[in-house]
């Protein structure tokens, strides 16, 4: 084969093994979401899935939340000072992490985190013909496996979101204000200021959409696992890759709908 | 879809499973080529055949957790092609299912994996359950363990609480896939008569995969040889031992030197 045919070959093997994984995932989410409303409703499976997929997060989550509020008011504190806007210090980080780097970088964590975790177990539960038993005992697996793990992501990575907001914001203020020098009354008085409700919810809709997203991809990727060991390992890497990529491209689309 | 509902509603579950030029392929892979084979309602069927020949991939087509690429699945008169997928799973009440590999549900316990039929689809108390899940335990010669993870117990002990899980909703069909490997002999005896007398006390139609000859003239009604993607020939352990087909007379003696090459 000429080195161009076997080129495009090869390009057009990968636009469709995209769509075909796309085409899957949205199919998975299709049926996830269907099941919601379909009894038997799972609420023990699913309060252990909010259980691991929420409260097993909260240690990094805030983390990385008091450490981000910390820099931004540091870095924001530089820069502003060059035009003397250092008043609006307590502003942009309140802005910055409810709007933005709250949810983002919540969803970035738990995609990491859970993401891997939910799609080692239901990669491991393919491999072992876990998911066919099942089958055979008349369940359906995206029922009683993927339906409680998507309703888990999408309550509690606006629950995390909020934390992540409002540590955030501690770590800004203690920063700002004891170790700049900034005045207690007027930081405060700057960060509430400007901050409105729309503000929050639409982080907070970030969120949930975030949580969704490393849900469902992620148990999909652990039924697309095949082959033992190295195959749960290749599930679980490309789970974490792909619901990351997904959650900052879907990050602009659903700010550009909501602003 | 109506015509799916109806069948499952009024379900003349005897227990008959034809299999009508069944095709099916992984990639390059042609594993089945035109598999024929009907197992009448009550009657113990062993598949034997080859490593690697498609055992398991024809037990995986009688449940529907895979599809023919051609050629039909028909259980009880339904071809499962014209089942929606949601009346498919209504459908699989009728079957219990023993994995190659026990497949147990590695969160739960011992007890749990038995009762889990019993939990999603009957509505019995936990007592009731438990009770259950013992009795089929037992009935497998495993007691004790009922709270027990399935990661703490040995190879032949997960394929029997394998069995107890696939025995407990006393299902119309059952299919085993090598009940007997990895058993000592006497277990390997214990587990046999289980299967035989199911068929007979219980009018089940079983289909039980197994390289154990011994196993396998003990519970068969009928015996049928896999051989390259097809069914090489179905007799009673009578006539497939006394069969004229080389082939088969190489298998069930497991010599080296014959007609199938090794490779
Ligand atoms: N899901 C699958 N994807 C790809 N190939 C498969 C799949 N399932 C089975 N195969 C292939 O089909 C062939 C038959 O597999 P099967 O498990 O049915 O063998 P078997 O007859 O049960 O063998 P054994 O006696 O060793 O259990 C094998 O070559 C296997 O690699
Ligand atoms: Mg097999």
């Amino acid at each position: 084969m000429s080195p161009i045919k076997s080129l495009i070959d090869r390009l057009g093997r990968g636009v469709i093994d995209f769509l075909a994984e796309m085409g899957g995932m949205g199919l998975l989410f299709f049926k996830a979401t269907l099941f919601i409303f379909r009894p038997p409703y799972r609420f023990r499976n699913l309060f252990k899935q909010m259980e691991s997929i929420g409260v097993g997060s909260i240690p990094v989550v805030l983390i990385t939340a008091v450490f981000t509020g910390m820099v931004l008011a540091l870095q924001s504190y530089t820069g502003f000072k060059r035009f003397n806007a250092e008043g609006l210090v307590g502003t942009v980080v309140a802005l910055s992490m409810t709007r933005e780097l709250g949810p983002v970088l919540t969803g970035l964590i738990v995609a990491g985190r859970a993401g891997a975790a939910i799609a080692a177990e239901l990669g491991t539960m393919k491999v072992t013909e876990q998911v066919d038993a099942l089958a055979t005992l008349a369940v359906d697996p995206v029922q009683y496996l993927v339906t409680p793990r998507f309703v888990a992501g999408i309550v509690m990575l606006p629950v995390l979101t909020i934390f992540s907001d409002l540590i955030g914001i501690v770590g800004g203020y203690a920063v700002a204000v004891k170790v700049l020098g900034a005045n207690a009354g007027v930081y405060l008085q700057r960060t509430t200021q400007y901050l409105e409700l729309e503000d929050l919810l639409g982080g907070l809709v970030k969120a949930a959409v975030f949580g969704g997203i490393i849900a469902g991809v992620s148990c999909y990727k652990g039924f697309q696992a095949e082959g033992g060991a190295e195959g749960v390992g290749r599930a679980t890497t490309g789970a974490v890759v792909v619901s990351e990529m997904l959650i900052l491209i879907s990050n602009y689309y659903v700010t550009a709908f909501l602003r | 879809m109506t015509d799916g509902i109806r069948s499952v509603v009024t379900p003349h579950t005897n227990g008959m499973i034809e299999l009508r030029n069944v095709y099916k392929s992984f990639g390059n892979h042609h594993v089945l080529r035109g598999v024929n084979l009907t197992v009448a309602a009550g009657e113990g069927m062993v598949v034997i055949g080859g490593s690697g020949t498609g055992k398991s991939v024809i037990l995986k087509h009688i449940i529907g957790l895979m599809q023919p690429d051609a050629g039909e699945v028909i259980i009880d008169g339904q071809n499962l092609a014209d089942l929606s997928e949601r009346d498919l799973f209504e459908f699989r009440k009728r079957f219990g299912m023993l994995f190659q590999g026990a497949a147990l549900f590695d969160s739960l316990t011992v007890w749990e994996n038995v009762a889990f039929g019993l939990k999603e689809h009957r509505f019995l108390a936990k007592d009731e359950m438990m009770e259950i899940a013992r009795q089929k335990l037992t009935k497998v010669g495993l007691s004790g363990i009922e709270e027990k993870m399935p990661a703490d117990l040995s190879g032949g002990m997960k394929k029997r609480v394998g069995l107890a899980r696939a025995i407990a909703m006393n299902p119309k069909i059952i299919l085993y896939d090598e009940p007997t490997t990895g058993l000592d002999p006497i277990m390997s005896d214990v587990i046999n008569q289980l299967i035989s007398e199911m068929n007979r006390d219980l009018a089940v139609t079983s289909v039980t995969i197994t390289h154990d000859m011994k196993s396998a003239y003990s519970i068969a009604n009928k015996i049928a040889m896999l051989y390259h993607g097809e069914i090489l020939e179905v007799g009673t352990p009578e006539e497939i031992q006394n069969s004229d087909n080389p082939v088969i007379q190489q298998f069930i003696h497991g010599r080296s030197e014959g007609p199938i090459q090794i490779d």
